[in-house]
């Protein structure tokens, strides 16, 4: 396919791959945060082909791992309610269907009968709504900032139409709040970054910069593809070797300095944001987005009074300590053993996009 | 289409008000155009949950395939 097979070449690939190779050994850990990147890394085989000394690591990039067990909870207990009161429609992607709550997945509570459909993008609710005037369509909306102005479009288009049966439960988060809390603690080692190339799409760069002022940590955003990757690292190993961290695009095919300025505009008329609970980080301060008053007739954790759940931590699950790359999914004793993606221990596993997933797949 | 992100520029084959349609391998499909200024037929656009998040910019496209090149004539 054109602007893909060009970025997939073995020949370039070799020659970035000897540059990196003819720099002085050095010992660097450089974290992705993106989901995308995650299995992209793990299926291009790039981990074992750099030399040793060379960490990609994975961070807190799956938006389905990082939403809290407690809020997985939540949105089954509403589920187990609409089963019995026939009222409401649950949606969701696809990926959020197996992620293992406290007692039950949505999943189990779809075979017991509860209305769950899986929906491919938020816009697809609002058919659901207009088909089933009668009920409540409740989309479990879970993303960053690629995903959270998909919300932001379709609450305005329901607000348009005058579409009363339709509303979210935003978990939407922010990465960058995320990515400066891990270099904050003391017990990661985060040499750079290699950032997310939808998420800046949208944000543009201004977040990294703040990072590389504060921190003094590289920040390049990469492309999807194998050559992206490998040269997103050759640049950030440069940026190490010459002491000069900066924000550099590698993905400038589809990334501006500025974002997308029209989905910023939309996630600023739609969103507040406010403090976030994270798998494994806790509550950040200032990485969620919530509904503004305005569209409180759109926003489930307003229009329903939600439950609150009794969490219980699957034992010895370590996903938190996956999400904020202190171990490697092969350092879990339940990786491969107890959990596996047939049947999963921890969010990690199930979602495509989750680390031990790839692992499970490609790294094993 | 299952993965919600999809790191592949599709091309724009039709628009029609906020909604574009892009080849798919052999099939096409529908894309929202709410977050996008301008989308002509010819474009290549990133989709993301059905909406496309951003145009592909051809020239910065040949910029960096001209940068691997450059790579490759260096070590050879």
């Amino acid at each position: 396919m054109k602007y893909l097979d060009e970025f997939r070449k073995k020949e370039p690939f070799q020659a970035i791959l000897s540059k990196i190779q003819s720099l002085p050994p050095t010992a660097i850990s450089l974290m992705e945060v993106c989901g995308t990147h995650t299995v992209s890394i793990s299926k291009s085989g790039l981990r074992s082909l750099l030399p040793p000394g060379i960490r990609l690591i994975s961070g807190p990039g799956c938006p389905v791992c990082v939403t809290s067990l407690e809020d997985v909870d939540r949105v089954i207990m509403l589920a187990e309610e609409g089963r019995k009161n026939k009222r409401y429609i649950i949606a969701t992607f696809g990926d959020m269907m197996r992620v293992p709550g406290s007692h039950s997945s949505l999943l189990k509570e779809k075979a017991k009968g509860a209305d769950i459909r899986i929906l491919y993008s938020p816009a697809d609710a609002l058919t659901l709504a207009r088909e089933h005037p009668e009920k409540e369509v409740v989309f479990f909306a879970v993303g960053f900032e690629t995903t959270s102005p998909t919300f932001a479009a379709t609450i305005l288009q329901a607000q348009r139409e005058g579409l009363n049966n339709f509303s979210i439960i935003s978990n939407n988060k922010l990465i960058p709040p995320a990515m400066e809390v891990l270099l904050e603690d003391r017990e990661t080692t985060i040499d750079g970054f290699l950032c997310p190339g939808h998420v800046s799409a949208i944000i543009g760069t201004a977040p990294y910069q703040r990072i590389v002022d504060r921190y003094q940590k590289g920040c390049v955003v990469s492309g999807f593809e194998p050559l992206d990757l490998i040269l997103s690292t050759y640049w950030l190993m440069l940026q190490k070797k010459d002491a000069t961290p900066r924000v550099e695009i590698e993905y400038s095919r589809v990334v501006h300095t500025e974002g997308n300025v029209k989905a910023l505009a939309l996630l600023n008329q739609v969103y507040d944001i406010a403090d976030a609970s994270w798998r494994g980080f806790g509550v950040i301060p200032q990485s969620g987005l919530v509904l503004k008053d305005a569209f409180s007739s759109y926003d489930g954790t307003k229009k329903f009074d939600l439950p609150t759940p009794e969490v219980a931590t699957p034992h010895g699950c370590q996903c938190g300590q996956v999400l904020k790359g202190m171990i490697t999914p092969r350092e879990c004793p339940l990786f491969a053993k107890r959990c596996t993606p047939t049947d999963p221990v921890g969010a990690c596993m199930v979602s495509s996009e989750g680390t031990c997933a790839a692992y499970y797949k490609y790294e094993q | 289409m299952r993965t919600m992100c999809l790191a592949v520029p599709l091309e724009v084959v039709d628009v029609k008000d906020n909604l574009a349609t892009v080849s798919f391998g052999s099939t096409t499909r529908e894309v929202y155009l709410d977050l996008m200024d301008t989308v002509a037929v010819g474009d290549f656009i990133i989709v993301h949950a059905g909406f496309a998040i951003e145009k592909l910019d051809k020239e910065e496209a040949a910029k960096t395939l001209a940068l691997f090149k450059e790579v490759m004539d260096e070590i050879s």
